[in-house]
Order: structure tokens, then sequence, then C-alpha cells
């Protein structure tokens, strides 16, 4: 039955000692110590919650001695009404207190129980990677885009013009001997395609200079071919960075300070480099250069690196840039070998096979 | 080239205790490259003596012959008893002299010699071939000391083998045909450090006389500027060579084969200039120098009968073509065993002639690498007073009065260089003295001034600056110096790379990657963070290829670059679709055992142009126009960027957490929608649409469409394909054309309503052959502006909803930018989606 919670009760009562007795400070007293042993008994949240009612309910001592006020006479009401708002704020008090006590017991549980093993793996979408080789590509495009170069690119089937004639390697030439080319099978009826794989990315440089009035600063990533076969050393298909530059007034200390700079950015501050004479065709002077590298897997050296020179005048002239007016430099190194040296890589088979094993261990790059 | 550092202290006098370091450091700064250093004082340890062999005796009954020998080594293995080794050359008698090691000895490679039972008998040390000592490749067999050798039995081998001495091997560039020579080297050395030069190039000979020493009639003084010849009568065909010649051949790699042979071999290395002896009695009627008719045939020394060209040059006499000229002689004229007149011819040949007639019967001999390199054409002379001196020493005989010269050589052109230009390029102040210094000490001759450029029209170089103006005559052995750029890398070279300081330049403001560059980048690392492992395949395929993917007869991916000289005969074409290489990888890691495989590649294919001829012929004399360059290009084949991926087995690996998740065609196509996605496409111009394109299943292939034109397919390839391939069955894939999508727009920023969404779920029944990508259409078409975002999160098909029918269920948010939606807006804008659909396909509403 539920009780009209405005109903003064009991009001019209006989008068009755032992419903008095209720706001005796006694009985006040006992209630108080009761609800507060009671609920420090309880071990739960929930233990406590049933407790409630007893102790705080509309049927709890402290509540049934406050009906009884309103029949006292006058003068005893607000002695009595006091005695019984404390007893029933010191249950109250009691109730939070040890409420709060228990529900911070409980989460502490809580948290306890719902441990888990955090070293499970969850490879549930294993994540791919990018090759050594486009990473470390990027890697050097950013580097120079940095100062303020374009990257540049060129056809992979190229015209034997751009690849080998504009820059000065002429048909008869030994050095387009050195360079093991493929040849594009001539369509029916010709005697020459005229088009090769490019050897290198040189050709990019005479489509550059073609396309571009100078000042010209491109870093030229990109694949090139040989008629090596695949073996530890050697590849088909191989892949080549190499900058140029033509500008009034460029000299070889230009490309020297530049060649410095891309190791330094590249293998840290303790790296350097050392160039001596070379032959390239298309520049003039030529060199090779080494790089010191601190970190290699067996001990800082030398490692060749690449070649370099200053622009022949005469692929200048071929490109309809004046050689009397500008000037300009040229480098370009293998990037295959580069991470060879640099990543330990002894077999260049691991970059050209696609082995998941071999990429993944590259991640996905920066 | 290989050369023996006693050979170069004859020119130039090397410092005696100069360091093997600092004599590679010398070469290296000037441009050449050591291959190697080799000290022989050190290659060979213990004891390496001079043997006599005394007795032989033939062990039969293995499987190949083996000789036991007994040799006096003297006193040197202690006993002086002959002692016992096992050999297994066979090119040695009694009598003669050996190179044995004894035990104890280490032999080049660290193969430590001891004393051992072999063959039955014991082995106490061994019998070396010149290739064991590490003195060159001549394994044919041991070596056998000349009949005139002083050393004794047990005498130290090493400095009768020439194990004395230190080899450099060089790399020689190909603009230096002068140093492929000791008398190359020496004057490079002899720049390096600064010490005087002895050059055997300037020695005296005999001056052309007005009788020729043979009757020479030359025909063509392009391909052959100059031919001299002597003639020596009377050799003794038995004299030998002597061993310090046969000694610095063996270094050089060249064998010995006769007194006359090693002589013009000898003075080849020595001076660089390559040169023929012919047997004077094998060779009928006047000689003939000209271009080869076409269908003339020659047998060249190595026996193989040369068909000639038009472009050949050779020498004939009665007979015909007796030498193919500058690369090698023939073998009925050739100096034989019983020789006694020989006529010592030397020449200079076109270098462009050489070396196509080189490339043509690939025929790279020593001769023909210097011709083609570059061999100075005052040499003819000198070399042929060295050989006739040097034939006439070891072999006797007598050399006639009679000089043959033929000399049709064109002076050096001089070039002319601004003084300061060396500076300008390299950046080092060079003096105009330090710059006229350095050229001279190349060999050319300098004039200050341009007094001559006026005189002689030929001089090429550039115009004279406000400066000083050198006039540089280059030597004659250096016809690579033809530009001033040249002459300024003379100066660097000499005055030093490392003197050149280090100075970085400023480049103009750049423009950053271009947004294709960003675009790729942003796909291969988006394709990375979704599982996928880049490959970068070799392109090159079979012609089987295309019927094993199912392309159709005039499918555009079946005319394919051809290449002339493929590495494999089998896979003679360029790819034009990524999917062969990469499904070639996939199957290659699925042979290494990994099962669960998701790869991706970002590259080139290849179309040829139809009907593209030959590109027309441009010079480099200037630039081609820009209509020459189109022209040229328009033949280069169409290489458009693509990017692929290829999947198979799990893309989600069964775990603790459950079962894995087979890789499928719904894979595929999220990878081309991830590609779209990376490159900025909005959703809306991007089409996905059931299509049927070789080597996809045809039930399972998405043709990818951005703005209505297909770019790429995705989806299960084939079972046939797959079959033919030998790949898992599902095995999945998706091809794109990254060249083909437009650039990204310009996002326009949407409105961003803070009112509440309304959310409205439909499901609708209809024909399961539609396709989902309709319904989404429609359902956005029918609810108008008011929907923000449609999503499909069930689809299900049941015997209830009947045969072919399935239910597709979709949650539509609708919101307004301008107030809280009431019910009745939102229920009527969901009954305008439905209705279009309903309309257009005869769906219903699930349960209504």
């Amino acid at each position: 039955m539920r009780e009209c919670p405005y109903a003064m009760s009991y009001r019209n009562d006989p008068y009755d000692p032992k419903q008095v007795a209720l706001l005796d400070p006694a009985a006040l007293a006992e209630a108080v110590a009761t609800a507060e042993q009671a609920f420090a008994a309880a071990a739960d949240p929930d233990a406590l919650t049933a407790l409630r009612p007893a102790h705080l309910g509309d049927r709890s001592p402290v509540s049934l001695a406050r009906r009884e006020i309103g029949a006292l006479p006058p003068a005893a009401k607000s002695d009595s009404g006091k005695r019984v708002n404390e007893a029933r704020r010191a249950i109250d008090a009691a109730y939070a207190a040890r409420a709060e006590v228990l529900d911070r017991e409980q989460a502490a549980r809580v948290l306890v129980e719902e441990r888990v093993d955090v070293t499970l793996p969850y490879d549930r979408r294993p994540r791919g990677a990018r090759h050594p080789l486009s990473t470390l590509m990027e890697q050097i495009s950013d580097l120079f885009v940095g100062m303020g170069y374009e990257v540049a690119e060129g056809p992979e089937v190229e015209l034997e013009w751009t690849n080998f004639d504009a820059l000065n390697i002429p048909a008869d030439h030994p050095a387009r001997g050195l360079m093991d080319t493929f040849h594009i099978a001539p369509p029916a009826g010709a005697e020459t395609s005229g088009l090769v794989l490019r050897t290198h990315t040189s050709p990019v440089q005479a489509r550059t200079m073609l396309t571009r009035k100078p000042p010209i600063y491109v870093v030229v990533p990109g694949r090139v071919y040989r008629t090596d076969e695949l073996d530890a050393t050697h590849a088909p298909v191989f892949h080549q960075v190499e900058g140029l530059v033509v500008d009034r007034g460029i000299t070889m200390a230009h490309l020297r300070g530049t060649l410095d700079h891309f190791a330094r950015a590249m293998f840290g501050a303790g790296a350097k480099t050392r160039w001596r004479p070379h032959y390239f065709p298309f520049t003039e002077p030529s060199g090779e250069f080494d790089v010191w590298f601190p970190e290699h897997r067996d001990g800082p050296r030398w490692v060749e690196w690449g070649g370099c020179g200053m622009v022949n005048p005469r692929v200048l002239r071929a490109c309809g840039i004046d050689p009397e007016v500008y000037s300009g430099f040229a480098f370009g190194m293998g990037i295959d070998r580069t991470v060879m040296f640099r990543h330990g890589v002894s077999d260049m088979r691991d970059m050209a096979e696609g082995d998941v094993r071999f990429t993944r261990a590259f991640g996905a790059g920066a | 080239m290989r050369v023996s550092v006693s050979w170069l202290r004859e020119y130039v006098d090397l410092p005696v205790d100069l360091p093997t370091e600092d004599l590679e450091q010398a070469l290296v700064d000037l441009g050449i490259e050591v291959e190697s250093v080799v000290d022989l004082r050190r290659t060979v340890t213990g004891p390496l003596v001079v043997g006599e062999v005394r007795e032989i005796e033939e062990l039969t009954g293995f499987k190949k012959p083996i000789r036991h020998c007994l040799v006096d080594v003297g006193a040197a293995n202690g006993t002086g008893e002959p002692q016992e080794i096992v050999c297994g050359a066979r090119n040695f008698a009694p009598g003669d002299r050996v190179v044995v090691i004894l035990p104890g000895g280490v032999l080049p490679g660290n193969f430590a010699i001891g004393a051992r039972k072999t063959y039955g008998r014991t082995s106490a040390g061994m019998i070396c071939s010149a290739q064991e000592l590490g003195l060159g490749d001549d394994h044919s067999g041991i070596i056998v000391l000349p009949p005139d050798t002083a050393a004794r039995p047990g005498d130290d081998a090493r400095p009768v083998v020439g194990l004395d001495d230190v080899v450099v091997e060089l790399e020689i560039t190909p603009d230096r045909g002068y140093a492929l020579s000791v008398r190359g080297i020496a004057r490079e050395l002899a720049y390096a450090l600064g010490l005087s030069f002895r050059d055997p190039g300037r020695q005296p000979a005999s001056a052309g006389t007005a009788e020729p020493a043979y009757p020479v009639q030359l025909r063509d003084t392009v391909g052959c500027d100059r031919f001299t010849a002597r003639m020596v009568r009377g050799v003794d065909p038995t004299a030998a060579t002597p061993g310090w010649m046969r000694q610095r051949l063996t270094v050089a790699g060249i064998r010995s084969i006769s007194l006359a042979v090693d002589i013009t071999n000898y003075v080849m290395l020595e001076l660089g200039q390559p040169m023929h002896a012919f047997d004077a009695d094998r060779i009928t009627g006047p000689l003939v120098v000209r271009r080869a008719e076409a269908g003339e045939k020659v047998t060249t020394l190595d026996g193989v009968v040369r068909a000639l060209t038009a472009e050949d040059m050779v020498i004939c006499d009665d007979t015909g073509p007796i030498s193919l000229a500058a690369v090698m002689g023939g073998e009925t004229s050739e100096v034989v065993g019983g020789t006694t007149n020989v006529l010592l011819e030397a020449a200079h040949w076109d270098p462009v002639m050489v070396g196509r007639t080189a490339r043509r019967h690939k025929l790279f001999s020593e001769a023909a690498k210097r011709w083609e390199r570059g061999v100075d054409p005052a040499l003819p002379l000198v070399a042929l007073q060295r050989a006739v001196e040097l034939l006439t020493a070891h072999g006797g005989g007598e050399t006639g009065a009679e000089v043959l010269d033929l000399d049709h050589v064109r002076p050096m052109r001089p070039v002319v260089l601004p003084a300061d230009l060396p500076s300008r390029r390299v950046g080092v102040a060079y003096s105009p003295q330090r710059v006229v210094d350095l050229l001279e000490q190349v060999g050319c001759t300098v004039i200050r001034g341009s007094d001559q450029l006026g005189a002689d029209p030929g001089t090429v170089g550039t115009a004279a600056g406000v400066g000083d103006v050198l006039t540089v005559t280059p030597p004659t052995w250096r016809p690579d110096l033809t530009d001033p750029a040249d002459l300024v890398e003379e100066v660097v070279r000499l005055d030093g790379y490392d003197r050149v300081p280090s100075v970085l330049p400023t480049a103009p403001p750049g423009r950053g990657l271009t947004w294709q560059q960003r675009r790729r980048r942003a796909v291969a690392r988006s394709l990375a963070e979704r599982g996928y492992v880049e490959v970068l395949a070799l392109p090159f395929v079979a012609p089987e290829l295309a019927d094993q993917l199912g392309l159709p007869a005039d499918d555009p991916r079946r005319p394919a670059v051809r290449l002339a000289n493929p590495l494999s005969e089998e896979e003679p074409l360029l790819r034009t679709t990524l999917l062969g290489p990469l499904l070639g990888i996939l199957k290659r890691n699925l042979g290494r055992g990994h099962r669960d495989l998701a790869l991706y590649e970002i590259g080139t294919v290849f179309h040829p142009r139809p009907g593209a001829g030959a590109p027309p012929v441009m010079g480099v004399d200037r630039r081609p126009t820009d209509a020459e360059f189109a022209a040229a290009d328009a033949v280069v084949p169409a290489q458009p960027r693509h990017v692929a991926v290829v999947l198979t087995g799990d893309v989600e690996p069964a775990g603790w957490w459950g079962a894995g998740r087979a890789a499928g065609w719904a894979d595929a196509v999220e990878a081309g929608r991830a590609v779209l996605a990376a490159a900025d496409l909005p959703a809306d111009r991007i089409e996905v649409r059931a299509a049927e394109h070789a080597p996809w299943h045809p039930g399972r292939c998405a043709a990818l469409v951005v703005d209505g034109v297909v770019v790429g397919h995705a989806g299960e390839l084939h079972p046939t394909v797959l079959a033919a391939l030998e790949l898992p069955r599902r095995t999945s894939a998706m091809e794109l054309d990254l060249d083909a999508l437009p650039a990204a727009p310009v996002v326009s920023a949407p409105a961003v309503s803070g009112f509440p969404p309304a959310l409205i779920d439909v499901a609708l029944v209809l024909d399961e052959s539609v396709p989902a990508a309709d319904v989404r259409a429609a359902l956005v078409e029918g609810a108008g502006a008011l929907l923000e975002h449609v999503r499909l999160f069930d689809v299900y098909a049941s015997e209830a909803l009947g045969a072919g029918r399935r239910s597709l269920a979709y949650k539509l948010t609708f919101r307004a930018p301008d107030r809280t939606l009431t019910v009745e807006e939102a229920v009527a804008a969901r009954d305008a989606a439905v209705a279009v659909a309903a309309q257009r396909f005869g769906a219903t509403l699930r349960g209504a």
C-alpha cells in the first residue's frame, strides 16, 4: 500500500507513550548507532542501498519520530524537532560516507576484474610497406625541393637523341658502347626505331633544357635500364637521381658545395665528400665522388657515390642554351646502390624480387 | 690495363721507396681509376725457388694424366735431395727449369702449400703456373723458364719470374686513349709527382725514304691517314722472346706467341701504337689499303671467317683481303714458325671506322680498343724503330734501309681559350701564367694572344673576351682536347680537384612538387597504410601473357613495345598492364611460403604509337626546333603511370579475436576507391559500376569511373586466368590509370549545421539485379536537400522475400541548416526518397 507522502499520520491518534518514546534522545541515539553499524557492515553499494529504507525510509525510526512531532505540545516541538533533525543528518552523513567508500572500493574492484592481457597481439589489419627505393627517391627530392629545386620527369622509353646524341654521345662514340642499352625493335619496314630504354636519367636534362629557360634547378629521380642480368650486384632495371643546375656564373665550386650539402643532409653532419677526375661525355670537366659514411654497417668509410661535372657546352648548345652566357653542373647517383650501402643490403635481387619480408622491414616510410 | 711499376720506371724516376698508397693516390687524383695495386713481393710467401726437373714418372689409372716428378731444388729443401712433386701439367720435360713452391709457402688466395699424399705418392710442394703465382690469367701450363735463364736450382724464383715488382691495374676512361700505354701512364705519373719524364714516343726514328720498304697503295686516306712499314730480313725463326718481355706481356694479360708478334704487342703496350707483323713471304704483290667491298671475306687470326661490309677497312694483297685493318690480322699472312722475313706495319686508322668495325664483328681486340680511343698519329715511325731494334737484337736479321711513310695526318687544330675561362668555370683563381704552365705540362703548345685566330679560320673556341686569350694546340696524343671545356678540365685536373672550394649556390624560389607528384605520394602512402606492400617489378613480359590474361583480340593492351635485344627471348615485350609482372611477384611470394599477400605497384606501362615510324634525324650543332622535337617526341610510346594492387589469402588474419577475413573482390574495389580518395577526388564525381573486363571475373568486376570516364577496374580475377597463371582462387586485383585522373578541385566547404539530425532507417525490397549504387543514387535524388548522409547498413535475402529479391537497409540522416526538423518534414523527405526508388526499381518498404 502506497502512503500518501504529505499525510500527517497519527495526528488524531490517541496519545501513546510508546510512540512518544521515539522522540526520546536515547532512542534517537540508538537509531543513529544502529544505522551506523548497519552501514558499516554493508559490503557493497547494493547492500548499502538495501539498508536505506530501514534507516532513512518512511518507516525508519527517525522518520517515524518526526511524525510524532506534530502531535507534541508546541513547547516541545522545537526541541524534539532539532533532535530528530540532528539524528537524521547523522544517519544521512553516515550513509553518504559509507556509500563513497563502497563506491570507491567497487570502482577499484571493477578495474581489477576488467583486467586484460594487453600483450595479446592485435595484428588484425597488418600495415603494408613502401619500397625503400621509392622512399629514398622521395627523400632526396624533398631535400632539393627544400632548396628551391623542382622535380623533373621524363619517359622511360626514350629517344636515342635525348638519351645519347644531345648528351654528346655520338653514335660511334665508345661511351655509347659502354652503356649496355636495350633498343626498341624498329617498326615494320624501318631499320631502327630511334628509341631505347633510357640508360640513365640524363635525357631528362635534355628535355628540361629544351622546355625551360634558365635559371634551371631540377632534380630527376627515375628508373633506368641496362642489359645486365639480375644478380647480386647488377639489375637490368635500377634507379638514379640526378641534379641539374644551369644559371649564370655556375662553377665547379657550386657543384662541390651542393654535393657537400647533399651528403650532410643524407648521412649526417659527419658526412663529407671527396672527388677525383673522371670522364662523362655530357660533362666537362667531370668527376666521380665518394661520400664519407660514418654509419656504415662495417664501420665508417668512404663509399663511391656518383658522377658529376660541369654541363658540357656542347650539350647546352644542342638544347638551345647559350654556353657563353650560362654554365651549369650536373650530378647523379644510383639509388639502389645508395640503399645498399646505407641499409647494408648485400644482394640487389632483394630489391627487385619483391619478397614482402624485405620490403616490410622498411615500413611505410616517412 | 695492367702494367708493372718497373716498366714505368724506365720513363719516369719514381722514388725507390714510393709507397704503393701514394702511387695509387697520384693516379686517382689524375682521373685514372686504380682497380688494384698488387705488390708482387708480398703475394707469395715462403720458399719459392727455381727447380730443375730430373725425372718424370707418368701415373696412369687416374681420370686425368698425372705426373710424379723429382725436382732438384738445390739446398732449398734443406736436404739437397730431389723434391717429390705430383703435377697435373704436361708442358715440361726433364731438364726444364721450373718454379717450385715448397711446403710452408703460401700462394695468392691464402693457398698454403704442404707435403701430402696424393695419387698414391708424396707431393711435397707444387710446380706453379703463371696464374697460380698471380702473374696473369695463363693457366695453360706451368711456367718453364727460358733456357737462357741464369738462375740455378734453389735460387729465389721471385726475381726470375717478376715477383719482385709492383703491378697496377688501371681502368682508363674512353677519352684517354694515350693512357692505354706505359708511355701515357708514365707521363701522368710525372705530372702528378712532379718528376721528369723521358718520352719514349719522341725517340729518334728513321724517316720515310723515297724507296718504300714494301709497295703499298693507300686508297682511302679518311679510313687510314698514315701507313708506315719497315722490313726485317733473315730473322732467326727459332729465336725466343726474352724472359723480361714475356713477363711484361704476362702481367698485361697477353700471351707470348712468337718473337715478332710479341714485339708488336710489347711496343703497343709501351707506346700505345698497335702494330702488325706480316710474313713478307706469305704476301703476294703490293699491299692495297682500302675499304672492303660487300661480299668480301677474310679469315682473321682467331680462325673466324668474317664477311666484310663496305665500311670496313682492309689490307689486301693480290689474293684479296689479308687483314681486317686496325682490328685483327689475317691467317694467311701472319707470322708463323718458319718466318724469316718480317714486314712490320704501323698505321693510323680512323677511330670511328675502327669502332664500327669492332662492334660489327664483335671483335674488341686490344688494338681496336686503342684505335677507338685515339692513338697518337706521330708514333708510327718511332714504333717501327723500336720494333725493328728489338727484333734484330733478339732475333737477328737485318733491317732494310727503306722506310715507307704515307702520311696524310692533318695538324692538330688549335683551341682558343680565354685565359680566365678555367677560373670562371671552376671557381678557383688561376693566373693566366698558371693556366699556360699546366697546359704546357700536358704537352700543349700555348701562344698568348689570339693572333692565330685570324690566320687559321679552322680554329674552334670561345669568342675572345676582354682578358687574355690563349691559343692552345694540343699534343698529337690528345685528340680528346677539342673544346675550351676540355682544356678547363686539364687545368683543374692538374691543379687538383681538391683545391676547388665548396660553395652552395642559391636557387630561385621553386614551386614545390606538382600536384601529380604529390598525388602519387598520397596514393602510395594510402595503400601502404591499408596493408599493401610496394613492389617494383621488372617490366618485361612474354607475348603469351596477353592470352593468359584473356585479353580480347582488339584489346588496346595487346599491342606492345618490343625490345630488339631483350635479356630473355621469352620476355621481349614491355608491359601494357602492371598486372602481369605484379602477379608474377605475387606468385614468387606464394612460392616462398607467404599465404596472405597484398601488393601494390605504381609504375609506367608502355603503349606503342600506332603507325609511328622512326623519329626524324636531329643534329646536335643547334637546338632542334619545337616542331622537330615534337615530331620526334610523337614517336615515343605513350607511357601512362598506373597503380595496381593484387591480393590473395586473408586480408585480416584469424586470431584470438576470431576468424580471419578472406581477401576478395570488395577489397580490390575498396583499394580503387582508396586511390581515388587519396587523389582528393570528391565522392560525387566517382562512380563504381559493374563491368566485364579481362582479366577480371565477369560477374565480379567493377569499372572505376571518374566524371563518366572509366579510369580503371577492380574485382576478383577470372578463374581461367588464375588457373593459367597458377594462382589461388579468388585472387583479386585493381588497376587504374593515374594519369587519366583529373586534378582535384578546390574543395568548397560545407555549411555545418548545428541543428539536431533526424535519423530514419528504411529497408527496401527489390530485385537483386538492381545495383546498390543505383538504389543509393535514387534515394539521394529523391530525398532532396535535407539528406545529409545515407549509409547502406545491411543487405539481406531470404525465402520470405522471394527468389531473386533482396532487402537493402539504409540509414538516412536528415538535417536542415536553419532549424530543427519536425518529424513530419523528415518523414516526408524519407517518403520522397523511397518513392523514387519505388518508381525506378519497384522497391517496396520491407514490412510495409
